[in-house]
């Protein structure tokens, strides 16, 4: 079977498996999408190579009927975490660490979080930046190294790693919002890079445009990735809907994770995209974590997305 | 001594309701409402008379805010939260959610009879 036929094949697999709320797993060669098989094969793929964790919209405090424990389930995933046969080399947060940004809930999400005894890089939801100056709380706990609002970016692995935020200075009737000054930043900041180098950028909401009607996009996130298009290999790594989606678009390969929280509705299929109430013994099947895994020298990409249960 | 209290308790009940129900009408011409609930405020268009206070009551188990850049902005209200502000001057106050921007309303002030209206 060529390539091209498991690529065409991978989306068909991938459309399926989205909306099944099953582990998802596919590679990406040079931008090209192709299949690697399910999970079982991932677990063995992951043994040679470089893994990270993403983990997302956490929102500890929540304790609504979708999800009144959302503290346990946050739990659940980290000991999911510190249970993978392969130690990841780091965690990423995509951001809703809280609820409502109140000191005693990124203060329990700490203590939570570092269980898994791994560095994590953490980008703010809008739910980590609702304290009285609008996200001091978050950048003096998180915001270390970084710039503006909390954007930053580091090298693991030969990989390129930048951390954005969209959930500032939003507009009415607007989306996600990046804003001049961290598009001027990233131009710069992926300039001279050799086009070879693997690039993982990871921000709350998605910086395609999933459901505008929801605003789950980001205004101007085209034009971020506009700087990224001569990149033979760009993720893009988000959370906020608090489900799995993927999307493939020349060289750049969207994902969005689950919330160890509560689920979110599917685009238009609810009055809004307010927490959706699953039956008890289905909650766990909703929420999860994903591993991502590059293989060296073969610049393959694969993402995992592990559901709590199921 | 007991049934005697009892009596002022009713006595000064009566009072209360009447004051309450003189003072109803005014207070009901004064003052409405805005629920926010499926992410969205209703009415989306609210209209009201100057010095009228408007209350926002979140009903979502998700935080909103009320923001009118240069007008009022509220702290981020949890489920059942309220946030009031008062109208004082005529003119069409546009506001939004600024965690969900797409939830988006507005409140049109209008000067009283007798006052600027009039040419």
């Amino acid at each position: 079977m060529s390539d091209r036929d498991e690529g065409l094949n991978r989306r068909k697999v991938l459309e399926c498996m989205t909306w099944a709320g099953t582990g998802v797993l596919w590679t990406v060669a040079g931008g090209v999408p192709t299949s690697l098989g399910i999970i079982d094969e991932a677990v063995a793929a992951q043994q040679k190579g470089f893994t990270f964790l993403q983990i997302s919209d956490s929102h500890v405090g929540f304790d609504k009927s979708a999800n009144p424990n959302a503290k346990g389930t946050l739990e659940e995933a980290i000991a999911r975490v510190k249970a993978l046969p392969v130690r990841p080399s780091f965690m990423i947060h995509t951001g809703d660490i809280s609820h409502l940004s109140k000191p005693s809930e990124f203060d329990d999400a700490e203590r939570i979080i570092s269980q898994a005894r791994l560095d994590v890089h953490y980008v703010p939801g809008e739910h980590d930046l609702l304290d009285e100056e609008q996200g001091k709380l978050y950048r003096n706990r998180y915001g270390r190294g970084s710039k503006g609002a909390g954007w930053y970016s580091f090298d693991a692995d030969g990989v390129h790693f930048i951390g954005l935020v969209n959930v500032v200075d939003l507009k009415a009737g607007g989306l996600g919002n990046l804003g001049a000054e961290q598009l001027e930043w990233l131009e710069d900041d992926v300039k001279g890079r050799s086009a070879s180098q693997p690039i993982v950028v990871f921000a709350h909401i998605p910086l395609w445009t999933v459901y505008p009607q929801w605003g789950w996009g980001t205004e101007d996130g085209a034009r971020a990735l506009s700087y990224l298009k001569r990149f033979g290999s760009v993720t893009v790594l988000n959370g906020h809907i608090h489900q799995v989606m993927q999307k493939v678009e020349g060289n750049i390969t969207f994902h969005t994770a689950r919330s160890t929280a509560f689920p979110q509705p599917a685009p238009g299929s609810a009055p809004s995209p307010g927490p959706l109430k699953v039956p008890e013994d289905k909650l766990r099947t909703t929420l999860g974590i994903a591993s991502v895994t590059f293989k060296q020298n073969e610049q393959r990409l694969a993402i995992i997305d592990t559901p709590l249960q199921g | 001594m007991s049934k005697m209290k009892s009596l002022m308790k009713v006595v000064v009940a009566g009072v209360a309701a009447f004051l309450l129900l003189a003072a109803t009408p005014v207070w009901a011409a004064d003052a409405t409402a805005v629920k926010i609930a499926n992410f969205s405020f209703g009415p989306q268009e609210l209209k009201v008379k100057v010095g009228t206070t408007v209350t926002w009551t979140n009903e979502d188990d998700i935080p909103h805010t009320v923001v009118s850049p240069n007008n009022f902005r509220s702290k981020a209200l949890d489920t059942n939260d309220t946030f009031s502000f008062t109208f004082s001057k005529p003119g069409t106050y546009r506001y939004f959610c600024s965690l969900h921007p797409h939830m988006t309303g507005a409140v049109v002030v209008e000067a009283t009879t007798g006052s600027i209206a009039t040419p």
